[in-house]
């Protein structure tokens, strides 16, 4: 076993086990911390697969921006601070049994297609140049009418609009403080 | 080297985790959580893909699809998790709660 493959197990570990903490703790606080290290985990899986840049962005919007915003959402709403009512509804076998069944599905997927077929199971040998210019590539192709430029003023045009629409819905109207 | 079959496994794991967690918990901000799981999942599926896939070879002239629809995913996740917590802190406002099971306005 290769010292990358070491690797790999140990960061999937901390993804896989703080994403399990995040799904059953009680203490919303300590799930939004464990949903942290569990983005942290992903940032390094982005790194083992050549792509530094989508980890940097991981860190910054995930760790850095949506972490901190459902921080802020639980310690907004106190009566999530605190472990006393039950974490679970009632359906927390069933939905035990479908979590299962859909991963057993999605391994013999990936087992019967993707299990040392050549074409897929080593990772391609890419020149460093490629690479090291895929976020050159990728700034183009932004901006470039043959590939996603629409998209992407779509994405800002979303963006925007549900940034606008959380500030309408979040403000505090005279209806919600007559019935606070 | 890493298999690509080990990533898709993770990712997979990661998926049904989140969708346990969305299935399961009570609180609204929780199922918010697990679904950032979830889009994560999809991120390391799209990553692992354009690494491993055919479209990186040199010959390429955008090697950057899958960098794109991650970054798109990106993008989505950021504004649903906006609106989403907006949406909780306004239920939590008029309603003094956050558990999703108490949300039955339009029940009946």
């Amino acid at each position: 076993m290769t010292l990358e493959q070491v690797i790999f197990i140990l960061v999937s570990l901390l993804t896989l086990g703080t994403g399990i903490v995040v799904v059953t703790n009680r203490n919303l606080f300590h799930a939004a911390l464990a949903m942290m290290a569990s983005f942290l985990g992903v940032a390094g899986l982005y790194i083992l697969l050549d792509a530094g840049f989508l980890a940097a962005a991981q860190l910054l919007v995930y760790i850095g921006a949506i972490s901190i915003l459902i921080i802020f959402a639980i310690m907004l709403t106190r009566r999530m601070m605190q472990a006393r009512e039950a974490a679970f509804n009632s359906q927390s076998g069933l939905g035990l049994i479908t979590a299962v069944a859909t991963f057993a599905l999605l391994a013999a997927v990936i087992g019967q297609f993707w299990w040392g077929v050549d074409a897929f199971s080593g990772r391609p040998d890419v020149p460093d140049t490629v690479l090291q210019n895929t976020v050159t590539a990728l700034g183009k192709a932004f901006v470039s009418p043959e590939a996603y430029v629409v998209p992407f003023i779509v994405a800002s045009v979303l963006l925007l609009a549900a940034l606008i629409g959380a500030i309408y819905v979040a403000w505090p109207t005279e209806y919600a403080e007559d019935e606070a | 080297m890493i298999p690509l079959s080990w990533y898709l496994l993770v990712a997979a794991l990661l998926f049904s985790i989140g969708l346990y967690g969305v299935m399961v918990r009570r609180n609204a901000v929780a199922i918010l959580m697990s679904v950032e799981l979830m889009l994560n999942a999809v991120n390391i599926n799209l990553i692992a893909f354009w690494r491993y896939g055919s479209v990186l070879s040199p010959a390429a002239d955008t090697p950057t699809t899958g960098w794109a629809w991650a970054i798109f995913v990106l993008t989505v996740a950021a504004a649903e998790a906006a609106v989403g917590l907006a949406l909780i802190i306004s239920v939590y406002r008029r309603r003094d709660s956050v558990i999703a099971e108490e949300l039955d306005l339009l029940k009946n």
